[in-house]
This record gives structure tokens, sequence and C-alpha cells, in this order.
């Protein structure tokens, strides 16, 4: 045949047929039952987390004229938006009952990790579809897309968070040594926020509903959460309610890191734990729904 | 045998139709999903399948096969005959409904290239993220890195987002990467098809360097020249089952490009219903005539008046529209191929909206005695094909008999693929 001889001078390596048989197997079969979280090769592609969650990043400061403008712009323009709300039209002493703190701080800060929140849980729903083409053409564990996704809203959270030190030196709030207790809150913001994205994610996958559930959802989220109101302007005996809500503790906690009030350890923890609970139940669901992704998405 | 690295037993994979309603399934989309559904069943001929559950099918059954170290396997097949799903499943992408498979070592895949290209982002970024999501590490990919732009030709816009790229540049970077991932076992879909001429002979270069290095391949592609050179094994699937698995590489695609068997290939194709549906051109039926449109009987004389005749419907006038015969002897081997438009456009057969029969002549005495499919191939010049020869277009078969010269010295058949009557004389 006339084009062999033209790719055969190609070649120049001779054959070399001595290696062993490798020993590493993977049998691959129809998989059935529970799925735990395999860390080992989570671990192997840490580095395609990396670079995913650097995509997104890059991706969404590249083309902006603004770039990080954008991401204080958001929580700021709410946070001016609400305080002339609440402080003139409603005329409500916010700042008798936000412990002293003057209001637009208390917004803010409040604003702040909840922007980080919900920009979380969105392009955790979304990040699978929106890497569709991945899946349906390379092997990976599939966790790393949502994980990767968490990414972006992060370093938003890091910009925004620059504003508030802002707004802090000019209402003169000073802060305590327990702003180092941030990381840790932060953390915690992204266990919930993973939690409901993870199985969202998933989901979104077989419906693509949920891209318009998600939405909504947030914004009744945002209202039922202490992000705009104090938690003292809820009578006592409603707080256990408050809590059972995953951000319920921890947006209070993160706030009061970084203003410096007391607090609310019990909070925290309840709210953490159900955080992680609905991590849990958010993994295992995807662990399940995961089979399916390359075939369905 | 021990030194087999991927062994198969009885793979299937039984793909849902259909399923969830999805909100942001576009029309076409829908329709394309159900029309691949549609053609996989009657590929298999509805038997797999009871049917009245059509919403199931296997997109692989019962496939078993082992693929040794170092042994470069090609899979054939028609479109929607499961090779891509085979490699998805050997690569892990998509887990097997029933049966096993056991892969020894690290398996790279390549389905597609520049998968997780992002247009925003530079040259250079891309080839760190597409690096990573094939597989290699980072440290990997940055030794690499310049060898990676050396073979593409882009260094000069390596700090260019990718958006500004030409779609060929975009393909020579993707390739680049995915030339130089370095897997124990590779799986390769289709890939080699990109980029121009010159861009695709260095693809299948390196194909063919990475298939004489010793490790192992697995490589679907509908290029059958390809295949016979880099491959010492073919296997042949056909609706899901692998029909034949063979080291006879020649034979097994002798088998897929002319089907069943030869002989049974009918002498005229007349269009099923749907099959092929394009404003361009909807072929309706093809077969051989003499110069006043009858039909002829075969065996032909190699010197009787043959035609090849198409007819179809034009909805939409394209200048650009090429419509031909390729003629491919037994042992599988393109002889030529001929279009409406190969003489000076004057001489060109107008074309008229409506049905239009065409009609181009099989030269005298060129064809050796013997049997012949001929095949309708056409598409949009430089744009894309309607009917690609060898992928997917209707043949008919045409045998000729006698009539090979009017010599009384040449009566029988004698070796070589054609057998044209040349002029002799002496010199002055
Ligand atoms: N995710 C999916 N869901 C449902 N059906 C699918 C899916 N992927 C593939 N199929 C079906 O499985 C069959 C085999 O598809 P596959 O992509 O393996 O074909 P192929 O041999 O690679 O064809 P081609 O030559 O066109 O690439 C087709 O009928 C296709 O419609
Ligand atoms: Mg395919």
């Amino acid at each position: 045949m006339s084009t062999s001889s033209s790719i055969s001078t190609l070649v120049a390596t001779p054959p070399l047929h001595n290696q062993p048989v490798p020993q590493s197997a993977v049998v691959l079969r129809p998989r059935t039952g529970w799925f735990i979280v395999d860390w080992a090769t989570l671990w192997r592609y840490r580095e395609l987390l990396a670079f995913l969650a650097l995509r997104d990043i890059k991706v969404r400061y590249k083309q902006t004229v603004l770039g990080a403008v954008w991401a204080v712009i958001q929580p700021f323009v709410m946070m001016v938006v609400l305080s002339i709300f609440f402080g003139r039209v409603i005329d409500i002493n916010m700042e008798d009952k936000t412990s002293g703190i003057p209001y637009p701080v208390f917004l803010y800060s409040g604003l702040l990790a909840w922007t980080f929140f919900a920009g979380a849980v969105t392009s955790c729903t979304n990040s699978l579809v929106s890497n569709a083409n991945m899946l349906r053409k390379v092997y990976f564990p599939r966790l790393i897309v949502p994980l990767a996704s968490v990414g972006v809203s992060l370093v938003d959270y890091i910009v925004a968070f620059s504003v508030l030190v802002g707004l802090m030196f000019w209402y003169q709030v000073e802060p305590t040594a327990q702003i180092m207790l941030v990381p840790l809150f932060v953390l915690v913001t992204i266990i919930a926020a993973l939690g409901v994205g993870i199985g969202l994610s998933g989901l979104t996958v077989s419906f693509r509903d949920f891209r318009y559930v998600v939405p909504f959802m947030l914004q009744i989220w945002f209202f039922a959460t202490p992000v705009i109101w104090p938690v003292t302007i809820v009578d006592e005996s409603y707080h256990w309610l408050l809590r059972l809500n995953p951000m319920g503790g921890t947006i209070e906690a993160l706030r009061a890191a970084v203003l410096g009030t007391p607090i609310d350890w019990a909070a925290l923890a309840i709210s953490a734990g159900m955080a992680a609970l609905v991590l849990l139940v958010g993994v295992a669901y995807f662990g399940q729904a995961e089979r399916r992704f390359a075939d369905v998405v | 045998m021990h030194d087999s690295v991927i062994q198969i037993h009885n793979l299937g994979k039984l793909y849902r139709l259909g399923g969830h309603t999805r909100l942001d399934q576009t029309i076409p989309d829908a329709i394309n999903e159900k029309i691949r559904g549609a053609m996989g069943l009657i590929r298999r001929g509805g038997l797999a399948t009871p049917k009245k559950d059509n919403r199931e099918f296997w997109a692989l059954r019962n496939v078993s096969f082992d693929v040794a170290l170092g042994e470069v396997v090609g899979i054939i097949g028609r479109n929607g005959a499961g090779k891509s799903t085979l490699l998805k499943v050997l690569s892990h992408i998509t887990d097997p409904t029933e049966g096993y498979a056991v892969v020894h070592g690290r398996v790279a895949s390549l389905l597609e290239v520049g998968t997780g290209f992002h247009p925003e982002l530079t040259g250079m970024e891309n080839i760190y993220l597409n690096g990573s999501i094939l597989g290699m590490s980072r440290r990997e990919i940055k030794q690499k890195f310049d060898e990676i732009v050396d073979f593409s030709g882009v260094e000069k816009f390596l700090d260019t987002p990718i958006k500004r790229y030409s779609s060929g540049m975009t393909m020579r970077l993707a390739f680049s990467v995915a030339a130089h991932l370095d897997p124990e076992i590779l799986v390769i879909d289709e890939v080699l098809a990109v980029g121009d001429a010159e861009f695709q002979k260095k693809c299948l270069g390196k194909m063919s360097e990475v298939a004489h290095s010793g490790r192992t391949v697995l490589f679907v592609s509908h290029n059958m020249n390809a295949v016979e050179e880099l491959c010492q094994k073919v296997v042949l699937l056909n609706g899901g089952c692998v029909k034949r698995c063979s080291t006879d590489v020649r034979d097994v695609i002798c088998e897929h490009l002319f089907g069943e068997d030869q002989e049974h290939l009918a002498h005229e194709w007349v269009n099923p219903g749907k099959e092929f549906d394009n404003p361009w051109f909807k072929p309706q039926r093809m077969l051989l005539t003499d110069s006043d449109g009858k039909p002829v009987n075969m065996p032909l004389s190699n010197n009787s008046d043959i035609w090849v005749q198409i007819e179809g419907e034009v909805d939409r006038l394209d200048p650009a529209l090429t419509i031909g015969y390729a003629v491919y002897n037994e042992a599988g081997h393109a002889l030529f191929w001929s279009y409406q438009t190969d003489q000076s456009e004057d001489r060109w057969p107008k074309l008229h909206k409506g049905t239009v029969t065409l009609r181009g002549r099989v030269p005298k005495r060129l064809l050796n005695e013997g049997t012949y499919r001929i095949e309708f191939i056409g598409g949009l010049h430089c744009r894309q094909w309607l009917f690609e020869p060898a992928v997917h277009a209707p043949s008919i078969a045409m045998t000729i008999q006698g009539g090979l010269s009017d010599s009384p010295l040449w009566i029988r058949k004698r070796p070589g693929l054609i057998a044209p009557v040349i002029d002799w004389k002496t010199a002055a």
C-alpha cells in the first residue's frame, strides 16, 4: 500500500517488547452499593483540582475591566441600599440590637459571608453541567469538579474582605484577636456550601430544573438567615430553629469573629454539625449519581 | 495468555434513551438523540432488544477480547457500532452494565483533543490545564513544555488567548499536548482527523512512533489506511458486538468495507426513507444503466457502455455541491473517485431544484475483470461531506466479465488492479 511506506519511514524507534506487564490492575465492572469517597484517588488528582480552580479564577478576573471590583460591588451596593432602607425608611434603631456595631458594618460583614456562601452554592450546582464535556471525555474523580468550583467564591470573599477592613476603620470598629478565627469559620461556610452544592450538582446533571430552583431557594434562605437582621430581634424560644440552618450559627460566628463581639459557640456547633450532615448526605448521593454522569450529562 | 494487559470479558453497556426530560435540551438535540437511538436499533435488526422496551438498548454486548502487551489494536465499525462506548468503558469514564474488563497499567485516553480548553486562557495556560486534565503532573508538563510548543508550532502565540487562534492552531496545540502523554496504555478515538494535510501527516507519524515504541494502543478510526498501517490486530464491531477480531488486518478491513459479502451487495440502491436527508442533494436511487438509462444486467462486458445513475432531490442549489462515485475492488482498495465537477466549469452538468438525475460514465476497458463496489460519494466542496466515502455512503455492486480487449491474445483476466488497453506503435 502506497501510504504505508511513507508512514514507516517516519519511524526511527525500534520495537521494544521487553517491558514487563505492569502490575497495577484496575478492574472495570458495574458498581453497586454505597460509595465512599476514594480519598487516595482524590489526592492523586489534587493538581487537577488546583488547575480547575485556577482556571475559573483566571477566567473570572481576566476580561472584566474592573476585575476584582466586581467582587466588592455586589455586597457593597446591597449594604448601601439595605442600610438606607432599614436605617432611614423603616427607621429601626438597629444599632441597639446589634450590640453597638454600626448597622452598615454589621450588614456588610453578613452580606459578605452570605455572598460567599450563595456564590459557592451556585457555582457548585452548575459546575458539572458547565464541565459536561470533560465528564464525557476523560476520567477523573468527579468530585473534583464541584470542589474546584468553590475557589472563585473564596477569592471573591478575600477581595471583598478588604473593603470590610476599610469600613471598620471608617466606623472605628476595632477588631480583636478573635479575627484569627475567621479562616476556621470560612471553612465551616465552605463545608455548608459544598454540602448543599455537591448534592445539587449531581441533581442538576439529570434535572436541569435545579438551575432555576437554586437561585430561588437561595433567595428565600437569605431572608431566613440572620444576614440583614440580628438574631436578637427573634424571640429566644425560636433560636434553636435558626441554629438548625447550617448558615445560621455560622454567619453569626463569622461576623462576631470579625467585629470582635462574643461568639455563640453553641449555635456555631449546631450549625456546623448540620452543615457536616448535609455534606455527608450530598456526598453519598453524589457517589450514587456519579456513575451516570458521563452518560446523562 | 498471561501477558495480556487488557482482558475484556462479556462487556456490555446498556444505554437508556430519552430518560429524564431536560429543560435545556434543545429540540434539534432531542431529535438527534432519537434518530441515533433508532439507528442503533435498526442496525441490530431489532433482535437484541424486545420491541416493547425501546427506551433502553445495548450499545455494547458480549464483547470479549484480549490485548497483549505492546499490541496496537484497531477498532473499526460503522457509525454507532459502539466503538467510542467501548473506549469510554475501558478508560473508566463510564461503568459497564455487565461483564468486566481488567486493565493493567496507566491508561491515558484521548477521546477528543483539547478537552477542557478554555477560550479565554492563553496557549500556555491551556497547555497546563489540558495536560493536567489528561492526567499529566505539573512537573511532567513543565519538562515537556518546550517539546509540546515545538511540535505545535504556535510558539509565537503562547501568550495569546486561544479564542484568537485559528481553529487549526487550536487543534495543533491540543494534539501536541495529547501527543506528549506518556502512559502505558493509550486509547485513541479518531483524533487524527484534525488540522491541515501537513499536520495530519505529522500526527500520523507521531501515532506510528507511539505504535512502534512498544506501547499498547487501542485505536478507533475510520481511516482504513491508517488502521492497516498501524495496527497488528483489528476488532470489527457491529451493533455493539464483536463481529471479527483477528490479526489478519486486511481481511477484517475488507469485511468492514464490503459488509456481509460482496455477492449480496445489491445492484441497485433505493433510499429506504429518510436516510441522508439534506437540502442540497437527497439521494433517492442509484443504479447502473446503459446510455439510454435502461438498467443493465450483470455481469457486464468491459467494453459496454455503463453509466452510474444517481437520482436525488435538490432543495437548495449550492455551487460547491460535488456528487460522484468511488470504485473499490474486492480487496477494498479505492481505485478512483469521480465527481460531476471534474471537468472545466462550462462542462459541468446543470443542476436544478427538484428531482435530478445525474449520470456518470464508467470508463470502458479500464477496470479488470472482477466485482467492484461502487460507492456514492458527495459533499460540499471543502465544507462538509454529505456522503462520506468508507464511512457512511450507499453502495452498489458491479461485476465485469469479458470484453477485455479486441485482441485474440488477450481474452482472460490478467494480473493487475486495472486492465487498460494501451496504444502501441513502432518508432518511425
Ligand atoms: N450517553 C449516551 N446515551 C444514550 N445512548 C448513547 C450514549 N452514547 C452513545 N449512545 C448510543 O450508543 C451507540 C454507540 O455509540 P458510539 O458513540 O459508541 O458509536 P461509534 O461506534 O463511536 O460511532 P462513530 O463512528 O459515529 O463515532 C449509538 O447508537 C449511540 O446513539
Ligand atoms: Mg465514536
